[in-house]
């Protein structure tokens, strides 16, 4: 008995070692770093310790910034993505003919590049000297003024950001939503049919419960996701995010750590540990809220 | 309430595309089924039994034909206006919802005049409950519930809008043994209780036999015999209801009718007048080929009977022994015949004879399979 006890941890040490030094130092490097006041990289040395980072980080209007625009991301694309791509799962699954052209189409934002994908974002909403891009031509053609998307003002580029956003995270919940779908089986729905149950009650009475993990499972995924937003950003508003006010908190961090301004990583550990709180709270009331409307 | 089917009939575009000839499930159905009996529609595998019973529902509609409920041509109707109870091979329970909910929820489909309050749908839905003994389960979700118990619960959910006809797919197929036993009594019982018509579809021929008041033979989407369990026993109409019938199946042999005997290879085994057309066809002075069916209950040892057979082994079962034997003209490997465990005395040996009883033996046309009528002399 004594000589197994020990072997189990000989099976495990391979795991433990490879975890220990590639997930929890680095964990609780960032912890003492967002602790240690005006750490360099170089000189391996600190002012002292105390919250002076914290309070630094909080009180950087590029910071704020960041905290508003990653929030009013996260609010606007996880309930409009989930909900389109509910809505085109729904349409999907219930259309015959075409089917398989309609989900390789509506798949393809999944496969393609972020960059290529910003790309062709500028083309829409771009103003350049000689166009101001499609989305712009769109609007005058019904009598309205046109609108600078990228350069121009702050709702503006968060609107384009929202599209994006959505846009780019749609395929993938679209192909959970239609596979939850398929998986329902046939029987509830001619079952129902025979009860004389109206298309609504069907929905939400014996569709939306069977495919509620999935839809949990896609809203905690979805808010992650855009909580850690960065590099669809930068693919349309550039490198330099601060001066084009779209920063969003990974943003941050990323420039704190790298960017022109960067050689922080004390306040770039103190901004991480945030977003790491409003994440983790984040999921934790998601969590609580399921707990009631999720069947498994 | 009576149902008609009249030339209904159902077809399929065939699977593989290569193949543009339709799959026909349902053949030119004809058949009426009288108000507030159990019947027990039954066949092997994908013979239609259920697309029938979908047909009956109106999940499917006919490619031809009309289904009548009572006097009121449904042919068109939608299944959520016919208003049929369905019980699903795999009960089809919401698994989200409790007992309570599963069976309250064709309730709340009701509209308009009909509509009810939360209490009188928690009324009715103990009602059926009880009826369905499953009162203390209420609370439970379906995944907390055994095989049966599920059953019971979709046998309530369909009941509880007072359906004008009970539909039952294979309702007994996903139960053990014992408990198939017992709840065919229980769905027996049901039936009787509330008199609804009620039609089950099974490939059980014991099922059916033992709770139908009527069983309606199909093979290949086609009706082959409707009729009382013990009639159609004891007078199939052809050879394939004679072999579906019954455990152990019917023995059938090879044979011929010369003389007015009927003879088993060398052997006349029985003096018989034959009926009908055959009987016509009979007073030539030819021999006409024929499969005798005689069921197992038909053999009865004796010394100076007039079939003998090779014995194989005798296989003691308590209330009965089954005799297991050979002969040359048999058709399959073994003939099994049932016999009263205080008749077995005085067999063994290399050979058993046996006489028959005449109201056991059927015989069939050697090419059309059809029965031929006759009379033991």
């Amino acid at each position: 008995m004594k000589q197994s006890k020990y072997k189990g941890w000989l099976y495990l040490l391979p795991a433990i070692l490879f975890l220990g030094i590639f997930m929890v130092y680095p964990l609780i490097d960032v912890v003492v770093y967002s602790f240690e006041e005006g750490y360099n990289f170089v000189s391996q040395t600190s002012n002292g310790t105390g919250l002076y980072n914290y309070r630094y980080v909080l009180r950087d209007p590029y910071f704020v910034q960041a905290l508003k625009n990653t929030f009013v991301l996260v609010i606007i694309t996880v309930p409009v993505s989930t909900g389109l791509a509910l809505l085109i799962s729904l349409a999907l699954s219930s259309v015959k003919p075409l089917r398989n052209l309609f989900q390789t189409v509506y798949f393809l934002p999944y496969v393609t590049n972020t960059l290529a994908v910003g790309l062709v974002f500028m083309v829409l909403f771009k103003k350049t000297e000689y166009t101001d891009g499609m989305v712009n031509l769109l609007i005058r053609f019904f009598g309205g003024s046109s609108v600078d998307f990228i350069d121009g003002p702050h709702w503006a580029k968060m609107l384009v950001m929202c599209i994006y956003t959505v846009w780019i995270v749609l395929p993938f919940k679209i192909l959970i939503l239609t596979s939850a779908l398929a998986s329902v089986k046939e029987d509830y729905y001619r079952a129902a049919r025979v009860d004389g149950t109206r298309p609504s009650r069907i929905f939400y009475r014996i569709t939306l419960p069977m495919i509620s993990p999935m839809i949990f499972y896609l809203i905690i995924t979805g808010f992650i996701g855009a909580f850690k937003a960065y590099s669809d950003e930068v693919a349309l508003f550039g490198t330099d995010l601060n001066s084009a006010g779209m920063n969003t908190m990974v943003g941050y961090i990323y420039d704190m750590l790298y960017g022109n301004s960067g050689g922080y990583p004390s306040f770039a550990s103190a901004a991480a540990l945030i977003l790491f709180a409003v994440v983790f709270t984040i999921t934790c009331i998601n969590l609580m809220v399921s707990r009631n409307n999720v069947h498994y | 309430m009576k149902i008609t089917l009249d030339h209904v009939t159902k077809r399929f575009p065939n699977r593989n595309k290569k193949i543009h000839e339709d799959v026909i499930a349902v053949n030119d159905f004809t058949f009426e089924i009288p108000d507030g009996k159990l019947i027990g529609l039954l066949g092997p595998s994908g013979c239609g039994k259920s697309t029938t019973l979908n047909l009956i529902s109106g999940l499917e509609m006919p490619s031809a034909g009309r289904i009548f409920f009572g006097d009121t041509d449904v042919t068109n109707l939608p299944a959520e206006n016919r208003g049929v109870g369905l019980v699903f091979q795999n009960y089809a329970l919401y698994p989200h919802l409790t007992v309570m909910d599963n069976i309250t929820f064709p309730l709340g489909n009701l509209r308009g005049a009909e509509k009810l309050t939360k209490e009188q749908m928690r009324a009715k839905a103990t009602e059926v409950a009880k009826l369905v003994q499953i009162s203390e389960l209420m609370e439970r979700r379906p995944s907390e519930l055994s095989g049966g118990q599920q059953q019971r619960v979709a046998i309530a959910r369909a009941l509880v809008k007072m359906p004008s006809v009970l539909l039952l797919d294979e309702p007994l197929s996903n139960l053990d043994a014992r408990l198939r036993l017992q709840t065919r009594e229980e769905l027996a019982r049901i039936q009787r209780e509330t008199g609804i018509t009620t039609i089950f579809v099974t490939h059980d021929q014991e099922e059916a036999m033992s709770i139908s008041d009527l069983i309606v033979v199909m093979k290949d989407g086609v009706i082959h015999q409707i009729g009382k369990p013990q009639e159609v026993y004891d007078s199939p109409c052809n050879l394939f209801v004679a072999k579906f019938l019954g455990t152990p199946p019917i023995n059938v042999f090879e044979g011929c009718v010369r003389d007015g005997q009927v003879f088993i290879g060398e052997e006349a085994v029985l003096d018989v007048k034959l009926t009908g057309d055959a009987g016509a066809a009979d007073s030539g002075d030819g021999s006409l080929p024929v499969w005798v069916g005689i069921r197992p209950e038909g053999f009865v040892p004796a010394n100076d009977g007039r079939l003998t057979c090779a014995l194989s082994k005798i296989e003691v079962m308590g209330r009965d022994t089954s005799v297991v034997s050979t002969h040359p003209s048999f058709v399959g490997t073994t003939i099994r015949s049932i016999i009263p465990s205080e008749d077995v005395t005085g067999i063994g040996g290399e050979i058993v004879r046996f006489r028959l009883k005449p109201s056991k033996v059927c015989l069939f046309d050697k090419t059309t399979e059809k029965t031929i009528g006759f009379e033991a002399r």
